[in-house]
């Protein structure tokens, strides 16, 4: 399994997975299959997206450690990166196709309607995650202290479930599941850090460093 | 080793599911098939004839059969938009379709749908449909107006609300839990907004009988509020006193009201009401926004149901 997963294939073939959705979007927007509301249903579906990449890549240190295999956390960097790009096009999606890059639009949605309020705080909280996932970063912060700027994480992934779970009408069974798998990623964290004898970590400031 | 006995077969158990929940269907297709007649397999769609109606949405352009049917909230039949349109139609519609009318009235009745959509002729009118989550379509539906129905059973003067409910069979459609909302499914009018000509007792659209997941067999439409309150697959009519219970307006008092008039003034507290996508329309069909008109442009006929309210607080 170790051999497998050291293996550099191993991470191409990951990185095509991750590009399936995409190119599934794709495909259904050629055989003009978007549904009658192609505009909702897009940027449902890189919402969605969002969300799964990013309790993917929590799960990549619990099962790290379960698994007792090391070599997953080569990957966890990809997943996050695909998480902020599956977001980046949700962005992209409601600022340019549904309000037209008209910012008083945009402000008005952000400043009056609480799910795009948390969502949009979910992913700028990631930004700086992104910027700083080369391993140049890591070694400009100390790993200490870029160790501490990423768990930011925890917070932007409960922020994308809030807005998920704020904007359905009244079908809350995906919202909810999405809650629960987080809830389980971070509650292991959390005993982790208490067998540790150490508090679990709590709130990060915003800004680190220089 | 034990060895069991085998339990009885179900149905279930040899047959395909579409299969046995329209074993109907089925039968009439191998027969079809059998006989030389080629008929369609979708042999629920009727045409209904209709005469030009007086009721017609200006010079809207009408959105596509496509849309109107694929493209649908029918919450029994699962949340996401296209479900409706892929679990519908393996329902088989129970037959004879019956709706009982009763309540404060003088002379409450179970009618048959047949003798029903005898009651008077049947119009083809064009609406405007504005749902709450601001897209919009235009649909020529076929029926005659409520009131038509209504009168039959001679409402008393204790008659305030009429109340409708949707037919529900747990088998084939989703749990209330599953949903988030109650089911059976129940919507309300007061008295006066069921009796305006507009309010429309719903058998078609398109020339032809109601598709499954649009509401058959028969339906309300009410053009002037958002989709929810046109409720689908009525099978009860309750007259009341006091203002009934009703789904949405329920589960979440301070995001749907009862009355849930179109007003862009009154913005959902999730989004906006002051614009709308209408649905097809544009480059590629992907929506056209436009700005909501109040009553979704029917001011003129229904304004004066509610001279005098404040329609900010009761939205």
């Amino acid at each position: 399994m170790s051999k497998v997963l050291s293996s550099r294939w191993t991470k191409a073939v990951l990185f095509v997975l991750s590009l399936v959705p995409l190119g599934y979007l794709v495909w259904r927007a050629f055989e003009n299959h978007l549904t009658a509301n192609p505009i909702e249903y897009i940027t449902h579906f890189t919402g969605d997206w969002t969300i799964r990449f990013l309790l993917i890549t929590l799960a990549v240190t619990p099962l790290r450690t379960l698994l007792n295999q090391p070599q997953l956390t080569r990957f966890r960097r990809m997943m996050g990166l695909f998480s902020y790009s599956y977001g980046a096009l949700h962005f992209l999606i409601w600022s340019v196709l549904d309000k037209e890059l008209d910012p008083h639009l945009m402000w008005e949605d952000i400043l009056k309607r609480w799910y795009i309020t948390v969502g949009m705080a979910g992913l700028l909280g990631m930004t700086p995650l992104a910027v700083t996932s080369t391993a140049g970063w890591v070694r400009r912060l100390g790993y200490k202290r870029w160790q501490k700027l990423h768990r930011i994480v925890y917070g932007c992934a409960a922020l994308g479930v809030i807005h998920y779970w704020l904007l359905v009408k009244s079908d809350v069974r995906l919202p909810l599941l999405y809650g629960a798998i987080l809830a389980i990623l971070l509650a292991w964290r959390g005993i982790i850090a208490m067998r540790k004898g150490k508090p679990a970590p709590r709130r990060v400031p915003a800004a680190v460093g220089r | 080793m034990l060895i069991r006995r085998a339990p009885d077969l179900r149905y279930s158990d040899v047959t395909p599911k579409e299969i046995y929940v329209n074993r109907r269907r089925f039968l009439g297709g191998s027969m079809a098939a059998l006989g030389a007649a080629a008929l369609p397999f979708r042999a629920s769609a009727m045409r209904l004839n209709a005469v030009k109606s007086n009721y017609n949405a200006g010079n809207e352009k009408l959105t596509s059969k496509d849309i109107i049917t694929g493209y649908n909230n029918y919450y029994e039949f699962g949340t996401g938009k296209e479900d409706p349109s892929e679990n519908a139609p393996k329902w088989h519609v129970p037959s004879p379709w019956t709706i009982s009318i009763g309540g404060d009235v003088v002379k409450p009745k179970t009618l048959d749908l047949d003798a029903i959509m005898k009651l008077a002729p049947l119009e083809e009118r064009i609406y405007r449909h504005r749902c709450v989550e601001a897209w919009s379509i235009v649909v020529p539906w076929i029926g005659f107006s409520l009131s038509t129905l209504l009168k039959q059973v001679e409402p008393t003067s204790k008659a305030k609300f009429v109340a409708f409910e949707t037919y529900y069979d747990p088998k084939v459609m989703l749990s209330p839990r599953q949903a988030g909302i109650p089911f059976p499914y129940k919507e309300g009018l007061r008295l006066d907004e069921a009796m305006h000509p507009l309010t429309l007792l719903c058998f078609g659209l398109y020339g032809e009988t109601l598709p499954n997941q649009n509401g058959a067999p028969v339906r309300l439409v009410i053009p002037w509020k958002y989709g929810f309150k046109s409720i689908k697959s009525i099978n009860k009519i309750t007259f009341v006193e006091n203002q009934p219970f009703t789904d949405w307006a329920g589960y979440a008092p301070n995001e749907y009201g009862f009355y849930s008039n179109v007003n862009p003034k009154r913005d959902h507290p999730r989004w906006s009401q002051a614009q709308e996508r209408r649905l097809g329309e544009g480059f590629l069909g992907r929506g056209i926004e436009r700005p909501t008109l109040m009553f979704n442009g029917y001011g003129d006929q229904v304004a004066s149901l509610y001279s005098g309210m404040d329609l900010i607080k009761y939205y």
